[in-house]
């Protein structure tokens, strides 16, 4: 067999098992779109597998009325959004300052970022800090205790100490620029890849954390998203008015109600999905460019 | 006399050297102070957050009281530990945890690898880029969303799995009640949410072949799985050893919400772990220093792990975390 020949072969296997992981991988997302805008009864029975069946948006519906589900999507946009900003603010300029050989003793002090990663207080030693602090039961303590992660930090390093050369800074000494004139004016301007990469990491992390929440708030009205999320998906907590209290004859609307209640989940895990899913595409062209490289060894 | 000039000499060379250090250093200083400054914020957070809480890992060998205080309460010395040891979880704690992060290890591990070799044999770069963009969308959803969707397919009359079992003839099941099943999808549904996510590491580590290497195989007739083995992989190798280093060191540390949001009372059996019974007995139950002292083992047992594993690999291999 020629050499061509093989190499096609090959590539024809590759591609079709790529294509099967590709479907794995989509068809419970597709899924969940489409029951969710099906008649609940139908994907109830089985019968919504391939698209949409009898168009409804009851289950949306429904959603937008539930009080708890608005306010816990307020208050994840609001945790999202300064919560981003707050990391950002710690990681990239001491990510840049880590970077520059001029700082001394930056081996020791990447030491103390670096140990953290493998060694921590423990879940009751946090915890007790932050009752300590005043925190529980605030707003902030979803912002402030859950500021920088060390594995960022010496991502963005990387990228910094493989982006900025030496010369960047002596042209920019010549110039009468001091070194927050370097970092504003100079650095921060065309470091547009490692922030949005930054961004995106930080934001995915606090739009889908739920366990500080769990832990450090009991006011229903601080609720993140995936607090309600869970009490819902996972307790199943009902969303709807009782049911119990219905009359024989409205017992088929109470079946109904039930079945309307399972899409509901799926329209839930949509809405609540959907912000992180449009955001990322922007951002993945720098994954892997630039950015990753050397990431694993710091 | 002349001795005592010498020396007088020697003393002011001496003193104006301390005075030129002392001037370079404000030199220095006034030039890169603003390093400091930006770097400052971090510090400051890292060892309020991450270095104050293990101030706090005393009370794992006291009785901790909230009236005395951290430093108040009274020595116990190992107490916790010994009574952890002997408690009748303690074996079964062990035993879940470990299984839970040895499959989840053995699964999961290789398939971003292989993946990783798959995509980048892809030669349409639009293919490429689809592949991709694909393969790392569950990653950004949350744990709570891919626990409820679990729960939602695997559901015993409803489910869209048990549906599908149930048309194939084979016995439906209620899986998140089962004990048996709740490792299987545990790991399973891991590797379809991270397997994408993990190639981006070893797609970028890959991006470090030369292509003329490469174009040197292709003349000497190498095929594409030799160029595979002989090319990607030894390209890749010090990546994998060191993930799979850091993974064998986070052994007893397995991925703690997932777990616990999958828990309930029919599947405790598999599904209880040390950070989730820390959990319980700690927060909810207020054991305080009972359960510091569980979670120092846990840390103690992991960085006993990476160090024996970095050991070792070091030894066979050459290459290591330091």
């Amino acid at each position: 067999m020629s050499a061509r020949i093989t190499n096609k072969i090959f590539s024809a296997i590759n591609g079709c098992l790529l294509l099967l992981i590709l479907i794995i991988i989509v068809y419970p997302l597709y899924y969940t779109v489409i029951a969710s805008f099906s008649d609940p009864e139908l994907v109830v029975s089985g019968k919504v597998l391939l698209t949409i069946k009898k168009f409804t948006l009851d289950a949306y519906r429904n959603i937008v009325s539930n009080n708890s589900i608005i306010i816990g999507y307020r208050n994840s946009i609001l945790y999202t959004v300064i919560g981003t900003l707050y990391d950002l603010c710690l990681t990239i300029p001491a990510a840049y300052a880590l970077s520059r050989k001029e700082l001394k003793g930056r081996n020791f002090f990447m030491g103390i970022f670096v140990f953290t990663m493998y060694f921590s207080g423990g879940m009751i030693p946090q915890y007790m800090l932050i009752d300590r602090l005043n925190l529980i039961d605030t707003f902030w303590v979803m912002i402030i205790p859950s500021g920088l992660s060390v594995f960022n930090l010496i991502v963005a390093r990387t990228y910094f100490n493989s982006n900025f050369s030496q010369e960047l800074n002596d042209a920019a000494k010549i110039d009468g620029c001091g070194e927050f004139g370097v970092f504003f004016r100079i650095v921060l301007p065309v470091s547009g890849a490692i922030i949005a990469v930054m961004s995106l990491y930080y934001a995915v992390g606090h739009w889908n954390s739920f366990f500080p929440a769990l832990l450090y708030i009991n006011d229903s009205k601080l609720y993140p998203l995936q607090l309600v999320l869970r009490n819902i998906l996972v307790l199943n907590q009902t969303m709807l008015m009782d049911i119990e209290s219905l009359t024989t004859d409205q017992v088929s609307l109470a079946v109904r109600l039930s079945y309307l209640a399972e899409t509901m989940k799926y329209s839930l895990v949509f809405i609540a999905s959907v912000p992180m899913l449009i955001a990322y595409p922007f951002v993945q062209k720098y994954f892997v460019k630039g950015v990753m490289v050397g990431a694993v060894k710091g | 006399m002349e001795k005592k000039k010498n020396m007088g000499v020697q003393a002011l060379e001496h003193c104006n050297a301390g005075k030129y250090q002392l001037n370079s250093f404000m030199k220095y200083f006034k030039r890169y102070h603003p390093l400091y400054v930006l770097l400052l914020p971090a510090l400051i957070y890292i060892i309020i957050f991450a270095y104050v809480p293990m101030y706090g890992i005393q009370i794992a060998f006291k009785d901790y009281r909230a009236s005395f205080g951290i430093w108040g309460s009274e020595w116990v010395g190992l107490t916790h530990f010994v009574t952890f040891l002997k408690s009748p979880n303690f074996v079964q704690l062990i035993r879940n945890t470990l299984a839970l992060s040895i499959y989840s290890l053995i699964a999961g591990f290789p398939v971003p690898i292989i993946l990783a070799f798959m995509i980048n044999e892809i030669q349409s770069p639009k293919f490429k880029k689809t592949v991709q963009m694909i393969t790392y969308t569950p990653h950004f959803i949350s744990t709570v969303a891919i626990v409820g969707l679990i729960g939602l397919f695997l559901k015993r009359e409803t489910g869209l799995l048990n549906i599908l079992f149930t048309n194939l003839g084979m016995q439906g099941k209620d899986f998140m009640a089962d004990p048996g099943s709740f490792r299987t999808i545990y790991v399973l549904s891991g590797i379809w949410q991270n397997a994408g996510w993990g190639t981006v590491i070893y797609i970028s580590a890959l991006c470090g072949v030369d292509p003329e290497i490469i174009d040197a195989a292709k003349v000497d007739g190498a095929s594409r799985l030799q160029k595979i083995f002989y090319i990607d992989f030894p390209t890749i190798k010090p990546t994998i050893i060191t993930l799979l280093i850091l993974n064998v060191g986070s052994l007893m540390s397995v991925g703690f919400e997932k777990v616990l949001l999958m828990q309930n009372s029919l599947n405790m059996e598999t599904a209880d772990v040390i950070s989730t019974y820390t959990y319980r007995l700690g927060i909810l139950g207020g054991q305080f220093s009972y359960t510091t002292a569980i979670g120092l083992f846990n840390s103690v047992i992991n960085a006993i792990l990476l160090l024996t594993f970095n050991g070792i690999v070091k030894k066979v291999d050459g290459n290591s975390l330091w």
